[in-house]
């Protein structure tokens, strides 16, 4: 009998969660706040998706499915530059103290 | 590109993005970590417009938008101030929600592309992932506006609750599972439609009740909403990136509200049906008269600090309200030049998102090996000389130890108490978020210092 592709998604999905469940609560408090903004960053890419539906049967910008490929792609392309750049700039930031002269 | 070669890259990012939240671990990890996540992000991009194949019209567009985005994303990064961050990551989470439903919407419109089907057929596995996707991300998208507009003070923090508010919601939940359950076995568009109409309206019922300071919750439990809606719409495209970033970004943000929750004592229930603004007047009005406090000035605090050996800063969200993380930091280095110790002290839902005091003491450039969470230092407070409080109130409350009447009773608390004398910096005597008035501030060892958290530090600089 065959398994049914959707399954192996399932397992990548609840294996993922694990990882996510360990890898989250090693994150150290102070940098919570990056932790949100990276997630935030990341979780954009959604943006295969919407390139996907964009680019869709020549990429017309005049097909009612096309255009909510087009709006996805701005949204979430204003997420990936503005997560990933604000999480860099908040983590150059965190500085240890300087040895005592 | 083969099908197979797309799924192998798409894994490889879904690893560095792992490796991205990874290095998190540790500041001196973390910004390799995030070039990880950039890696990845343009690995995904990349293979995904190559394997659109024949370069057509539509690739013009594609860069043109991207542009767009991401130059309005990467000017929004360079000019936000550090204590803007909680809107701006509700404001972010916000468009991740509305990404997916416009991603939902097109592949719903166009289901061909993806492999689901025909229009009016589409496979009913794909159906489920798909109004799920779209739901959670409406979801999101509307309870993000909401969070925004009232960390940006656009609109009261105070709860807004009426009767009936919960079986309201309940309702509207059961009307979601049906829809989708006649969406699936009708294949008739407007249910689709219908059922992102509803999960616009869930998401504004869902946040209006919060209180303000209840964010930390609501802020993490968004980001938590924004992964399972990209896990949802991974599924309907088969995209294991999608996948593994939704299953990492919901557990990230279910854990960020559970650590928010255990920092208040509350269950996530408790928070999520609604503050403890509509519960007040019950608990706290019967002590209304005047207990004497020791009010004190800029010099007596400068005095205090000076001859102390050592001193411990509780920064609240009035100090991000006053900006005043700077002049504290300028504070510290003038009392470190007269030989006193100075450590920081961060109560877990101190300010309005997790870790929110820390980024704005970073910012000040204080190094974060001299910032402390509540479990490292609260055994220090006892051998503390002075306690500096500077904009925190509930927090240092001891009733949430004393008195089980209380609303904040079990809430774990920095011992400030315990410290030989304590300094809060405070605008009046007004209770905090929770309504409950706080014991400390009448002890003999407490000095209250009425001003503005800036100013205050600023004036006690100039007398030291």
């Amino acid at each position: 009998m065959e398994i049914d592709p959707f399954v192996f998604r399932l397992s990548i999905f609840i294996l993922s969660i694990f990882i996510g469940y360990y890898v989250v609560w090693s994150v150290t408090p102070s940098l919570h706040t990056p932790l949100m903004s990276v997630t935030n960053a990341i979780s954009s890419v959604i943006i295969v998706g919407a390139i996907i539906a964009a680019l869709a049967e020549g990429g017309s910008i005049f097909d009612t499915a096309n255009i909510f490929g087009y709006l996805a792609i701005v949204l979430a392309a204003v997420n990936i530059f503005g997560g990933f750049l604000v999480t860099q700039r908040m983590l150059a930031m965190y500085k240890k103290k300087k040895k005592d002269k | 590109m083969s099908a197979n070669l797309l799924a192998i890259f798409y894994l490889i990012s879904g690893v560095l993005f792992i490796l991205a939240l990874r290095g998190l671990s540790s500041p001196e990890t973390s910004r390799k970590g995030n070039l990880f996540g950039i890696i990845g992000m343009i690995i995904a991009i990349g293979v995904t417009i190559l394997s659109a194949g024949n370069f057509s019209i539509g690739f013009l567009y594609l860069i043109i938008f991207l542009l767009v985005g991401g130059s309005i994303g990467a000017f929004i990064a360079f000019k936000i101030p550090m204590t803007a961050m909680p809107e701006l990551v509700a404001g972010f989470h916000s468009l991740v929600g509305l990404a997916a439903v416009f991603v939902a919407i097109s592949a719903y419109l166009n289901p061909e592309v993806f492999n689901l089907g025909i229009q009016g057929n589409i496979k009913i596995a794909s159906l489920i992932e798909m109004s799920l996707g779209a739901a959670i991300g409406a979801i999101t998208f509307t309870g993000s506006i909401i969070a925004f507009l009232k960390l940006r003070g656009i609109m009261s923090g105070a709860p807004i609750t009426f009767f009936g508010q919960h079986y309201l919601n309940l309702l509207l939940g059961i009307a979601l599972v049906a829809l989708i359950f006649y969406l699936c076995k009708t294949q008739i568009d407007t249910w689709f439609w219908i059922i992102i109409a509803i999960s616009f309206l869930v998401g504004v019922l869902l946040i209006i009740p919060i209180g303000g300071a209840d964010m930390p919750v609501v802020i993490s439990m968004l980001n938590s909403y924004s992964g399972w809606a990209a896990a949802g719409i991974g599924f309907t495209l088969e995209n294991s990136a999608l996948i593994i970033t939704g299953a990492l970004v919901g557990s990230s943000g279910a854990i960020l509200s559970y650590i928010m929750c255990k920092g208040m004592n509350r269950s996530f229930f408790n928070v999520i049906l609604g503050g403890w603004g509509a519960t007040e007047s019950s608990s706290t009005n019967q002590s209304k008269e005047q207990k004497p406090v020791k009010n004190g000035n800029a010099e007596d605090a400068a005095f205090l600090m000076k001859n102390a050996s050592s001193v411990i800063i509780v920064p609240g969200y009035g100090m991000a309200v006053a900006q005043a993380q700077h002049a504290l930091r300028e504070m510290v280095d003038a009392l470190k030049k007269n030989g006193v110790k100075v450590t920081y002290a961060i109560h877990p839902v101190a300010g309005r998102m997790p870790g929110h005091m820390n980024v704005l003491l970073a910012e000040a450039n204080v190094p974060y090996d001299e910032v402390f969470e509540l479990e490292e230092i609260n055994n220090d407070f006892a051998n503390c000389d002075v306690a500096y409080v500077i904009g925190a109130n509930d927090v240092t409350n001891p009733i949430a130890k004393t008195d089980p009447q209380s609303p904040i009773y079990g809430m774990p608390i920095l011992d400030v108490e315990k410290s030989k004398s304590v300094l809060f910096v405070k605008r009046s005597l007004s209770p905090g978020y929770a309504g409950i008035d706080n014991d400390l501030f009448y002890r003999d060892n407490t000095l209250m210092l009425f001003a503005d958290a800036k100013k205050m530090t600023e004036d006690i600089i100039k007398n030291l």
